[in-house]
């Protein structure tokens, strides 16, 4: 039994990750640096401890000390959220030899899942379609031109260890590859300390979509569907909605059953997602994110699915509550973004929120970080909020977003959802034809005429 | 004389030039650090660092003078 939680995140996603805790009786302990001190979610736990100042090295990436406070609160498990140590294999371990529960799957399967070149070898093994590239790191910039020849540009130059969309590029002659192997060298060394590089060939007017897994420690294992995430900017996901409309019902049954095969065949266990890239004939695998993902919402409200309380059952050792049958998709669900960032450049944009007020309404669900008089930090990701709507069907859904977004007010900094009402007025997305390119196709000419 | 201004609201990551360094139209004089992103500010005309504004660590907002090309 789980009796206390420790939250090794900040922002919205630990709001929504104290909420399920207090639904299920759960104590909450909250961590914070010196730069959210101010926070909502800090209040919101039983307990909060201050941690440290606003470089994430020496708060929410500082190993020991968020181990030092679970033992002082003396908490039963830690769950990590997205983004910091979710995804950190040797925090896992740290906190399992400590005692204490880490809410995800091994630290071995998130190592295999983290280093992109293994897990593509790992899917390709486990039946999974891959994107044609090489089959392991590239020696070097000579050998990545010969390779090219066999792949055909425009080819995807990728750090086996990026993520976040930094670390690859997109490169359409030799001498781009060139230019672009030493800069993506560089970079990748420096944000994730080692330079592994492959080449996988760059899918055309492909959509992004996911399969949102569930899996118990028992080897039983179920999807929940998947989430249409393709528009985008800077490759980070700006509006996400579940179902898809793109592909057909018999594409979304061979998608969620390879996903259950590749989760059974690696051992995964816990909420976890495997990404595709789709075109109109293929889909191919992406990655495996080994945690809760930042777009969940749109999944729960499609299916009914807590799976924060999913992830808690699971680290509880409990088996899965349904079967693949009993899980039902109704409806349409669409998530967007709020980033802290200028529409047209997408620049960061921090600063004190003077006012801010919230569209409320019965399909309308906010996950938000901040409040009246808040001031948004430059120190981390500029995700301030989402805002999440159902509807019986997309054109209704989007109906319900639009008025919401028409309602939703921030005053004193800029955000991006002048970005977002465009596009979700413009015809091509109402249409459904949202491939990963939208952002650079028909948003950014549009504004800038 | 030109003003060379951040454009965007965040902290000084790095200082690429000296005062009294030759720059050239489109180097690269700062680059700001900002949520994970960094904008590297370039001179907007060839000139003399004159005078610099910031330094390393130092936040700055939108706006704010950085350097002052000569």
């Amino acid at each position: 039994m789980i009796n206390k939680i420790l939250v090794a995140n900040r922002g919205e996603i630990a709001a929504r990750i104290i909420r399920t805790c207090k639904m299920l009786d759960i104590k909450t302990v909250a961590i914070y640096s010196e730069a959210d001190k101010d926070s909502p979610y800090v209040k919101m736990a039983e307990e909060s401890f201050l941690i440290g100042p606003p470089n994430v090295n020496e708060s929410y990436l500082n190993i020991n000390k968020i181990l030092s406070v679970a033992k002082e609160a003396k908490v039963d498990a830690i769950h990590p959220g997205y983004g910091f140590l979710s995804e950190n294999g040797k925090f896992a371990d740290s906190c399992r030899k400590e005692g204490i529960i880490f809410i995800g799957p091994s630290s071995k399967v998130i190592e295999k899942m983290g280093d992109k070149i293994v897990a593509r070898s790992i899917m390709k093994d486990a039946g999974v379609p891959v994107i044609p590239g090489t089959e392991g790191a590239v020696a070097s910039v000579e050998d990545a031109i010969n390779l090219a020849k066999e792949i055909n540009y425009p080819i995807m130059l990728k750090a086996s260890a990026g993520g976040g969309g930094i670390g690859m590029e997109v490169v359409h002659s030799d001498e781009e590859l060139e230019k672009a192997f030493e800069s993506n060298l560089k970079k990748s060394q420096r944000f994730f300390g080692d330079g592994s590089m492959f080449l996988e060939k760059k899918i055309e007017n492909a959509h992004h979509i996911e399969i949102q897994l569930l899996a118990d420690n028992f080897g039983n294992v179920v999807h929940l569907y998947e989430r249409e995430c393709s528009i985008q900017r800077r490759n980070q996901k700006v509006i996400e909605e579940a179902p898809s409309i793109f592909i057909s019902e018999e594409t979304r049954k061979k998608m969620g059953s390879i996903a259950v095969q590749a989760a059974k065949v690696i051992g995964y266990t816990g909420a976890g997602t495997i990404e595709f890239l789709v075109d109109e004939e293929n889909f191919y695998f992406l990655e495996m994110n080994t945690r809760l993902q930042v777009e969940h919402p749109v999944t729960e409200e499609i299916t009914g699915v807590d799976i924060v309380e999913a992830q808690i059952k699971i680290a509880e050792n409990k088996t899965l509550p349904f079967n693949q049958d009993e899980i039902v998709s109704e409806g349409h669900s669409v998530e967007v973004r709020i980033y802290a960032e200028d529409p047209v450049r997408f620049f960061p944009s921090p600063g004190l929120i003077t006012k801010v007020e919230f569209p409320e309404g019965e399909s309308i669900r906010n996950e938000t970080a901040i409040t009246n008089n808040y001031t948004v930090s430059p120190y981390y990701d500029p995700m301030i909020g989402k805002l999440i709507v159902k509807g019986s069907d997309r054109k209704q859904a989007i109906s319900i977003l639009k008025d919401a977004l028409m309602r939703y007010n921030i005053e004193g900094i800029k955000t991006n959802i002048p970005m977002i009402l465009e596009i979700i007025n413009n015809e091509i997305f109402q249409a459904g034809q949202t491939t990963t390119d939208f952002v650079e196709k028909h948003y950014l000419p549009v504004i800038k005429k | 004389m030109q003003e060379l201004k951040a454009n965007m609201t965040g902290n000084v990551w790095k200082v690429i030039v000296n005062q009294g360094d030759k720059v050239e139209e489109g180097q690269e004089v700062v680059i700001l650090e900002s949520m994970k992103m960094e904008i590297p500010i370039e001179a907007e005309a060839s000139g003399n660092i004159k005078e610099l504004k910031v330094g390393e660590g130092d936040f700055v907002n939108d706006g704010d003078v950085i350097a002052i090309i000569e």
